[in-house]
């Protein structure tokens, strides 16, 4: 199907492609439907694009890649959401936020996107990880 | 909204098997102990309302140039 992206203008996604957020997004509880894009070849980036309106799509990341360290507990009642099986299922990514100054984009630690790769089910759950804020640095080496 | 007054050590209980007592009041500050099966998420309201608020600025990213992506993409390793 055809769909009107932020990032791309129109451009054809397949169904593999789709999730359905049940809950939507926090701020975002009404749009549940998204679609995984990637951002361009070898890119690490991702845009979740809304369906719906085009300008609602978020850059999102593998936390890992930024902060090796990164955990997350996905609790037993948010893994029944996403109607996890198999723990191998479950991809974990993370919105970034980007700046007007690139390097002072920030990556959210908080409030990261779980998804069922098998069943197409995303959920933005809250990490019980005090330490993690909605904005860490995304670039952590500036010396280039 | 339902208002109760309770004094230290007293609680509420709410549906079965949710149970929320005072534990302690100091000035401006009441602790409050939450007995609650583990499937009850249990939250600050900040924290909600911080992660509502950095979706939206994430998701209207119109004020930031999009081609920015790739001078990011090389601090990171893919």
């Amino acid at each position: 199907m055809k769909l009107l992206t932020k990032a791309f203008g129109e451009i054809d996604i397949s169904e593999k492609q789709r999730l359905v957020f049940k809950n939507g997004i926090l701020g975002f509880e009404d749009i549940t439907n998204f679609v995984l894009l990637d951002s361009a070849d070898n890119s690490p980036f991702y845009w979740l694009q809304s369906e719906k309106f085009k300008n609602i799509a978020f850059l999102i990341i593998d936390p890992k890649l930024v902060y090796p360290d990164y955990k997350l507990e996905v609790d037993p009642a948010d893994l029944e959401d996403l109607e996890i099986e198999d723990e191998e299922d479950i991809i974990v990514l993370n919105i970034v936020t980007l700046h007007e100054t690139p390097i002072k984009s920030t990556i959210n630690l908080l409030g990261p996107i779980v998804l069922n790769k098998k069943k197409h089910i995303g959920k933005q759950i809250v990490s019980t990880n005090d330490s993690y804020t909605v904005r860490h640095p995304l670039i952590r080496d500036k010396e280039v | 909204m339902l208002v109760l007054s309770r004094k230290e050590k007293e609680s509420i209980i709410i549906g079965e098997n949710i149970e929320i007592t005072i534990m302690g009041i100091k000035g401006d500050c009441v602790k409050i102990g939450i007995n609650a099966p583990s499937n009850v998420k249990i939250y600050r309201k900040e924290i909600y309302e911080e992660i509502q608020k950095a979706n939206r600025e994430a998701a209207y990213t119109d004020n930031v140039n999009i081609d920015s992506i790739k001078d990011i993409e090389k601090f990171i390793k893919g």
